[in-house]
């Protein structure tokens, strides 16, 4: 067991762990954060996507060591109050999610991917967005989601 | 609904002890306010459109729902229907205020909560909407009669005089004069059941119904707030990693739980075949899980992937001939051009993002548990009879579930959890790995579907001889007018591990089987699949969706372009026309098919939600296109080689093609079936799309690059 302090969603935080304890479990089940999924545990459905130091990451796949002095934000911290941040607003608008369960990692993926790339093509989004698996298959209305998301947020990512 | 609403409804008493409600004097329980009960047995309210097969899904004996507006004025609708990504949170409340006038925002919806809702045999088969909407606006209009005789009294106006609006009793000549549902219904308790079909609305006097709207769980799900089965956290809860045997059928002969005893606090249980570590962290759990030693006795294997479909033939019963019309084996003899064809669909997973999940606790001699299931009362019954307690003290709570299509029906999970609850008697977790989910999904089954069948010059259909064999009848009735016809279905052959129902059961095997045979027949003969159809087609209703299918694809031939070519496919389900028009590209040198574009045609009669239906048919298109290029489960007997989505291949973003969705005009009918039937179609327009792109007739779905390929050689 070692501590290991970071900042969870704009709060320093220090917790007490296995240093190879897998980050997902830790924010699910350690602290309490459960808007994070667990779709498949090797990385590759994008449900458990989390920003390190506003970049899109798969937590599932990540020792907790690794985040020690880095920014994390989940879905939990995505809204300011009762305003949501332009993407999820965008989401809501375009009805881009039905089961909802892929939809904390699609934001996240999508909120990284505009960090990034702040004016992205369609075609830029749909590549940034691929390796998250939606199975309800709102694939279309999410490009859609972050499209417009862009747009309002024309060029400020933050 | 707010999300804290929302959160309170649904996880208000997760801390706290959870009330017990006795079902049969619920009435009695529940607060004041009108309250509205109806049965479906009372009423003959049911779609016009619906067949056997949909009988079974409610015990038509028992009440079914009910409404009730409190003494705030907010309107409870209690269903044991639940909420899965279909959206009916959304459409259910907007036919319950369009009826009773009320806003969308008043409604609360309590849905697949065991001791709050009444018996509901499942949520499947696109049946919700179709067996729902009438209830819910007959109990709706019987709310409001109530509530005008409530105010005649209260306003000393004739009972005439009245109508309900936005929530309040107004007076029609002068709308000043008014009361509230709330001041009518405070301090009282009035208990009303539905007996006669009241007068509803008109569909000319709708403002709600046929109005598109925004998903109402949609804040609580883009917020990470919105709870599901997993995300339920118990004090001193524990999660449980159990361990799996290899292989289905495999039994323990050996075993050594030692090594899994020294880790701290972990709990170990071996009872029978279940055999489990249970630990407050789950990643201690797992590690100690993985510890354990054993030896199983494996089931000799009879088949695999490459040999299933011999062993699918060749173990499947004779069940009955479902539809027989004049001499079909005569009129094939006798035929001018004769099709002997073979198709072949092999087993696919589920596959939701959210795992088979369970969470339980006791509380007192009570259990309660949230439950990733579309079935909250058949698990209930389950775990009662599993660990011999009586039905009432078992409470399945009202959760948000993360994709179901069929898969989650069945739930051993809340079997083990609850299993797992009592033997430690702590609050336990059980939360499938992929690898778990993707060995004990209850797969699509295996299916083989034979077809003989004639046709004239002229491009009639003369005979049709129809085997199915693994996917029985759903949607298999004859549309084509065929005169000398006969299908027969075989079923229950043995399968190396647990099948089931998969959005649209059997239909997605028998639609690819049938539309692929109608092409190649369209194709032998010289004539455009599309006026071979027509030609054949009486019903004026599907004639009308194949034209609106073209006109809004701009329809001309099936070739559209080098390597480029459309498939139509035509499939009736849940009481819907399904016609679908899909374009892809073929790579001729590597067999790689792009899906270019689909234009989907639906009459599903009265669409209550335009934009939700919209929504639902592009998720079960997409969705679709997985089970027709990509999806396929390797195995050998009961071993599941495919154990997660690097190796089962789903649809994503980059194969997703642009998707129209358009709906026949037919508000005077009742609505039919949704979240089901236009998945039906995708494999059979696809393979025709892909042998009008490239010339290879592919009789197998997944259809790769490789069976194309071998097909063009």
């Amino acid at each position: 067991m070692e501590k290991i302090a970071f900042t969870l969603n704009n709060k320093p935080i220090e917790i007490e762990v296995d240093a190879n304890d897998i980050l997902l479990t830790v924010l699910r089940s350690k602290l309490g954060f459960t808007g994070t999924k667990y779709g498949c545990g090797i990385g590759y459905c994008g449900a458990c996507t989390i920003l390190v130091n506003g970049e899109a990451m798969r937590s599932c796949t990540m020792a907790v060591s690794e985040i020690a002095g880095q920014q994390v934000t989940t879905i939990e911290g995505l809204a300011i109050g009762d305003d949501l941040h332009p993407v999820q607003q965008s989401f809501v608008m375009n009805d881009a999610q039905q089961c909802g369960f892929c939809t904390p990692g699609m934001i996240m993926n999508a909120v990284g991917l505009l960090n990034d790339n702040p004016n992205p093509s369609r075609e830029e989004i749909v590549k940034g967005m691929n390796d998250n698996l939606c199975r309800c298959g709102s694939y279309n209305r999410i490009a859609d989601a972050v499209e417009s998301a862009a747009k309002s947020m024309n060029g400020g990512t933050k | 609904m707010k999300a804290e609403e929302i959160n309170k409804l649904y996880f208000g008493d997760v801390d706290k002890p959870v009330r017990t409600l006795d079902r049969r004097d619920f009435i009695k329980k529940l607060g004041g306010g009108l309250i509205i009960v109806f049965s479906l047995s009372s009423l003959a309210f049911k779609s016009s459109k619906e067949d056997d097969h949909d009988k079974r899904s409610d015990d038509a004996s028992d009440l079914n729902a009910y409404l009730r507006i409190r003494e705030d004025g907010k309107v409870d609708c209690l269903t044991g229907k639940i909420e899965m990504g279909q959206g009916i949170i959304t459409s259910l409340a907007q036919v319950l205020s369009e009826e009773l006038e009320i806003p969308l925002e008043d409604i609360n919806m309590v849905m697949g909560d065991t001791d709050l809702c009444p018996y509901d045999a499942g949520t499947w088969g696109s049946l919700t909407t179709r067996f729902f909407d009438p209830l819910l606006r007959a109990a709706a209009a019987e709310a409001k009669v109530e509530l005008i005789l409530l105010a005649a009294k209260e306003l000393k106006v004739d009972a005439d005089k009245l109508q309900t609006k936005d929530g309040f009793v107004v007076v029609k000549s002068d709308s000043k004069k008014r009361i509230s549902y709330s001041d009518l219904t405070k301090g009282k308790k009035i208990v009303k059941t539905v007996s006669t079909a009241p007068v509803l609305k008109k569909p000319s006097e709708f403002r709600t119904i046929g109005k598109p709207i925004i998903s109402t769980d949609a804040i609580n799900k883009v917020t990470g707030k919105a709870k599901y089965s997993a995300d339920i956290q118990l004090p001193g809860m524990l999660y449980a990693s159990i361990k799996r045997p290899p292989a289905h059928g495999a039994t323990i002969k050996t075993i050594n739980t030692i090594r899994a005893n020294e880790y701290e606090g972990a709990t170990v249980i071996h009872e029978g075949e279940l055999v489990a570590v249970l630990h407050e962290n789950p990643l201690i759990a797992e590690e100690a899980a993985v510890k354990i030693k054993a030896e199983y006795d494996i089931p000799e294997s009879k088949a695999d992937d490459k040999t299933i479909f011999e062993h699918v033939l060749k173990t499947a019963g004779f069940w009955k001939n479902t539809e027989e019309k004049g001499d079909a084996d005569k009129a094939f003899e006798s035929a001018q051009f004769k099709f002997d064809r073979s198709y072949y669909d092999g087993y696919k997973a589920h596959a939701s993002i959210e795992t088979h999940t369970a969470t339980a606790t006791f509380e007192g001699d009570k259990l309660v548990m949230w439950v990733s299931t579309q079935t909250p009362f058949g698990t209930r019954k389950d775990v009662a009879e599993t660990l011999k307690m009586p039905i009432e003290k078992v409470h399945i709570k009202q959760i948000f579930i993360g994709g179901g299509f069929g898969g989650k029906i069945y739930n051993q999970q809340a079997i083990e959890c609850a299993q797992l609850a009592k033997l430690s008697g702590k609050p336990v977790q059980v939360a499938w790995t992929r690898r778990e989910e993707f060995m004990y999904d209850m797969f699509r089954p295996a299916a083989v579907m034979k077809i003989k069948s004639g046709v004239n010059k002229e491009g009639k259909i003369s005979a049709w001889n129809y085997s199915i064999y693994g996917a029985g009848p759903r949607g298999t009735q004859d549309f084509y007018n065929v005169a000398d016809l006969k299908t027969g279905i075989w079923g229950n052959p043995d399968h190396p591990f647990g099948t089931g129902a998969w959005r649209a059961p059997g239909n997605n095997s028998t639609t690819f089987a049938r539309e692929s045979h109608i092409d190649i027949m369209a194709n032998e003969i010289g004539m455009d699949p599309v006026e071979f159809r027509l030609k054949n087609i009486v019903d004026d209703q599907i004639k009308a969706a194949v034209n609106l299918a073209c006109k809004t694809f701009g329809y001309k031939s099936a070739k559209t372009g080098k390597n480029r070519g459309c498939g139509m496919a035509i499939g009736l389900d849940a009481g819907t026309i399904v016609v679908l028009i899909a374009e892809v590209e073929v790579n001729p040198s590597n067999g790689k098919v792009t899906p270019l574009r689909m234009v989907c045609a639906q009459d599903m009669g009265q669409v209550v939600n335009p934009h939700g239906a919209t929504v639902q048919t592009e998720g079960g298109l997409t969705m679709g296109l997985g089970y027709a290029l990509w999806e396929d489960i390797e195995f050998n007997w009961g071993e599941v080689k495919t154990r997660n989505f690097d190796t089962y291949e789903i649809t994503k973003f980059t194969t997703t093609p642009p998707i129209e969705c358009v709906f026949t005009d037919d508000m005077e009918t009742p609505p039919q079936g949704g979240g089901e039937p236009a998945i039906i179609t995708v494999g059979g327009a696809i393979a025709n799309a892909v042998f009008h792109a490239s010339g290879a007739r592919v009789n197998q779905m997944p259809i790769t690059p490789e069976r194309i390929l071998n097909s063009l050689e």
